[in-house]
């Protein structure tokens, strides 16, 4: 297990089944070209679906509701708690209901340069047309969107957009999008075309003839361990932000159902490109779990601010006003305290670098809503961010109406993940890949309420259509239940739970995955340099190998074991991680959530490399500690002309 | 700071529990309950033991997935306040704190302080849900909600299926839960086609659960971390007799 600083480059990507011709008509015209299937087949036909957040939940119903077999699994007790359910702020529409300019170009357009220029223009403008009918999708499901007092669906501005596009429910829009996929789903399983599997993990991909054709699963109750086989396979299993450890992901969220397909011969695109998230409540110990959101929505009427003078650590409210700095609208006039993401985080970073962070640990900066609260009233205030009011309150015992919130970046989502066509395919035939799992759509920054659009985008209309034109074009016939990829597949799950169980070492799974993610955060977190990232490309092989040799996992597999599951997680986020930081190393440019130290502009913002790096990085695994094979996607902009993203 | 805790153990669905003293010496009043029993944990793994189960995932109030009974309060005693947003600086140094699963015929123990849950998904597929199939919804600006039936609706909406009502509840009765979902689809002009089927099969299916009857005693909205008011059961029970009055369904809005 030498560490795999090296790596080759082979073919490129040769098909991304993109359609070309005019943007505005190619999904419509892609619609047509799809072969169907014929529906008395569709209920012979069954899918597996891995996951049940926004992409996987409304896949599996409305799948479902076609006629297909659909087998859906998770890991939680119930398909409803997917971390979808987390998602505060909103989702975005290009229904232009504010009459303020907006239209699916100008979503197109915004999502395409969020994004740094590093995402397939046909996949995204898709995305921007199926984002009017997410919405009446998700109101027809009695969806509790905010609403105006004459009764019409209300909107807001949100995370670096000028337009007002973003529809939202308080602060919970991601619990009620996803009620709304999981009582389609309950619907589904009430009919008995969905059989849920919940409380399973997958935990290896079947492949037959290069087909995917099956998962095996393990119960996690009663520990059971079995192969469950279909005519595809979709993987809708969310991000991998936990490899940081702390993130503001779900604890259970994983690269595993991804990592295991990855091994099995899928591409695995842009692992690099990690979304920070700058409004987090910071870290408070040692002891910290998880790392919690405050939502972006929150910089709409909330101003940032350090004090002017380094180790100033007077009561926030005693600092004068000319002894602030608002770093973000003194830098960004244009924009103020709504630039994207990534550049809020890294602005953020850079005044706590200069010993101005606020808080025990001078890691944060201060939110402040006393303007807000000015002008608005509280009550005013109360009504649009009363609940993340009271959450801030509940961690950190501190009254936001009365002291600024302090915040700092934190880890929150994943561009990067299986590389995928225009189908949503993998390079697997038969695996298929939607939501946060897949890489397809937000280039190297995924602006604010983007990810339920994708994840819905996805779930609800994109793979419904594509998979059938798989299907109808496959010609399957049954895995033999003795088929040897069966046996070999369930031998390896058997042997790897086998080994995790039988090591006995000295430290745990958590103290393992803590160490990790202080490398990934240190040298692959908001600022890579060619240094950092050598040295973390050293560490972590040491790190697996000392896992492999020293990890204590107590109990048995035969039954309810949480230590054998995290066990197996660690394991792949500790291969997940290397990649990363390659992927990281490869890439000199900076663009989006990947800064390179050694490409900034002279004001210190993300300079890309157009002519070296405008392709999508698809990575081949070639065996663990083996170097793995690039092959770029060339990014073609037929539409939108790559600039300097500029918020100033 | 010091706690003392006595901790729920039983290994399997059939296997006899029992409360386990613990001792965590090195707390912090900045954890959340959460953290503490993962220090705990770690300490049990480091000596051989098996370490607690519990149920948890998004650690921010909202999956729901979270469920302990501490010192007798489902979610402990902290008002509007899930257990994985509970946090140490509540306890007394020294406290005592014991650490039970959610108590139900309905939600039987898997094990320690896991427990099923999945009698709530039964619910919910009986009839928790507005049949409106991916493709044919109409443009959502054509269905006016006025603001007041909307808010009503999200507030009924914010359940997160977590089960404290049932815990807290003598009865061991569903009907805080059942209630929100009835009355946040009953709220709405979409709800209405299906509105009395929907009642009647989820309010059969709840009591075909072993859930227990509601008597108006009001611990599960206390319980409630998402602050659920105790009207939506009044909704629940008007909306099952208009559905049922003369003995007979009734199937038009």
């Amino acid at each position: 297990m030498t560490n795999y600083v090296d790596y080759t480059v082979g073919e490129p990507v040769s098909d991304s089944a993109a359609p070309g011709g005019s943007i505005d008509t190619r999904w419509e015209r892609h619609r047509f070209g799809v072969k169907l299937v014929n529906p008395a087949n569709k209920r012979k036909m069954k899918i597996i679906m891995v996951g049940t957040g926004l992409a996987g939940g409304a896949a599996a119903a409305t799948l479902g509701e076609l006629g297909y077999q659909v087998s859906s699994f998770c890991f939680q007790d119930s398909p409803r708690r997917a971390h979808s359910i987390a998602a505060q702020g909103g989702i975005n529409a290009a229904k232009n209901y504010r009459n303020d300019g907006d239209s699916v170009f100008r979503l197109f357009y915004d999502t395409i340069k969020g994004g740094d220029f590093r995402a397939r223009e046909s996949n995204v403008h898709r995305l921007a047309e199926i984002s009017r009918q997410i919405i009446d999708q998700c109101v027809a499901q009695g969806v509790p969107f905010a609403r105006e007092y004459g009764g019409l669906l209300d909107t807001r501005s949100f995370g670096g957009a000028q337009v007002s596009r973003t529809f939202y429910a308080r602060g919970q829009t991601g619990q009620q999008l996803l009620l709304g996929a999981y009582q389609a789903l309950e619907r589904q399983v009430q009919a008995g075309t969905v059989t849920m599997y919940n409380r399973h993990e997958m935990l290896e991909l079947i492949v037959v003839d290069g087909r995917a054709r099956g998962i095996v699963a393990r119960d996690l109750v009663t520990g059971e361990t079995r192969s469950h086989m279909a005519d595809a396979v979709v993987l809708a299993s969310g991000g991998y932000g936990n490899v940081f450890y702390l993130s503001t992901n779900a604890k259970g969220s994983n690269v595993t159902a991804t990592w295991r397909a990855h091994r099995k011969g899928a591409l695995f695109a842009n692992p690099c490109y990690t979304q920070i998230h700058p409004t987090c409540i910071p870290v408070s110990g040692e002891h910290q779990s998880k790392l919690t959101l405050m939502s972006e929505s929150l910089r709409n009427d909330g101003r940032v601010w350090v004090p002017k003078e380094m180790g100033d650590d007077r009561n926030p409210r005693d600092i004068p006003e000319d002894q602030r700095d608002y770093f973000l609208e003194r830098q960004y006039p244009a924009f103020g305290n709504l630039v994207p993401r990534d550049i809020a985080s890294r602005a953020a970073k850079a005044v706590c670098d200069a010993k101005r962070g606020v808080g025990p640990t001078g890691l944060g900066v201060y939110l402040d809503f006393s303007a807000a609260i000015e002008r608005l009233g509280r009550a005013a205030v109360a009504a649009k961010y009363g609940n993340l009011f009271d959450m801030y309150e509940r961690i950190t015992g501190e009254n936001p109406y009365e002291v600024p919130m302090r915040i700092f970046p934190a880890v929150h989502y994943t561009m990067g993940g299986l590389w995928v066509d225009y189908n949503l395919q993998s390079t697997i035939p038969g695996l298929f890949v939607t939501g946060e799992a897949n890489f397809s759509d937000h280039g190297a920054n995924r602006l604010g309420a983007s990810a339920l659009m994708q994840g819905l985008a996805d779930g609800y209309f994109v793979l419904p259509t594509t998979i059938g034109d798989y299907l109808a074009g496959a010609k399957l016939t049954p895995v033999p239940d003795d088929a040897p990829e069966v046996a070999e597949a369930e031998a390896e799950v058997a042997a790897r739970l086998d080994r995790l169980l039988s090591i006995d070492g000295h430290r745990t799974v958590d103290s393992f995955h803590r160490e990790l993610g202080h490398l990934m955060w240190d040298y692959c977190g908001m600022e890579r340099s060619d240094e950092g990232l050598r040295k973390a490309l050293d560490r972590i092989p040491e790190l697996r190998r000392e896992f492999w040799s020293d990890v204590k996992v107590p109990g048995s597999a035969a039954t309810l074991n949480q230590s054998l599951e995290k066990a197996g997680r660690v394991a792949d986020f500790l291969e997940l991680g290397e990649l990363m930081c390659l992927d990281a190393l490869h890439r000199t440019e900076s663009c989006g959530g990947h800064f390179r130290a050694e490409s900034q502009t002279d004001d210190g913002e993300a300079k890309r490399d157009d002519e070296n790096f405008s392709y999508v990085a698809a990575w081949e695994y070639t065996g663990q500690g083996q170097a793995p094979v690039l092959h770029k996607e060339d990014l073609v902009f037929e539409y939108v002309t790559p600039s300097q993203r500029s918020y100033k | 700071m010091k706690l003392k805790l006595k901790v729920w153990r039983q290994s399997g669905p059939d296997e006899k529990g029992r409360l386990v003293d613990y001792v965590v010496d090195n707390a912090d009043e900045d954890m959340s309950f959460l953290e503490l029993i993962d220090v705990l944990n770690e300490k049990l793994i480091l000596e051989g033991e098996e370490p607690v189960a519990f149920d948890q995932d998004c650690r921010e109030g909202i999956c729901g997935s979270c469920d302990m009974v501490v010192n007798g309060y489902a979610h402990g005693p902290q008002k509007a306040t899930t257990v994985c947003q509970l946090h140490l600086r509540h306890f007394k140094d020294g406290e005592t704190v014991t650490v039970e699963p959610w108590r139900s015929v309905a939600f039987p123990v898997l094990k320690d302080l896991v427990v099923d849950r999945s009698a709530l998904d039964r619910i919910i597929a009986a009839g928790g849900y507005i049949s409106a199939p991916t493709g044919s919804a109409p443009e959502a600006a054509s269905t006016p909600v006025p603001k007041p039936n909307a808010d009503r609706a999200f507030t009924a909406a914010a359940c997160i299926q977590c089960g404290a009502c049932v815990a807290a509840c003598p009865n061991g009765s569903a009907s805080l839960f059942l209630g929100s979902k009835i009355a946040h689809l009953a709220e709405l002009p979409q709800g209405q086609p299906e509105r009395w089927e929907r009642v009647v099969n989820m309010v059969e299916q709840h009591d075909a659960e072993g859930f227990g009857g509601c008597t108006n005693i009001g611990q599960c909205t206390v319980a409630c971390p998402k602050e659920i008011p105790l009207d939506v059961i009044a909704t629940l029970n008007r909306e099952y007799l208009l559905a049922t009055t003369g003995g007979r369904r009734r199937h038009i809005a």
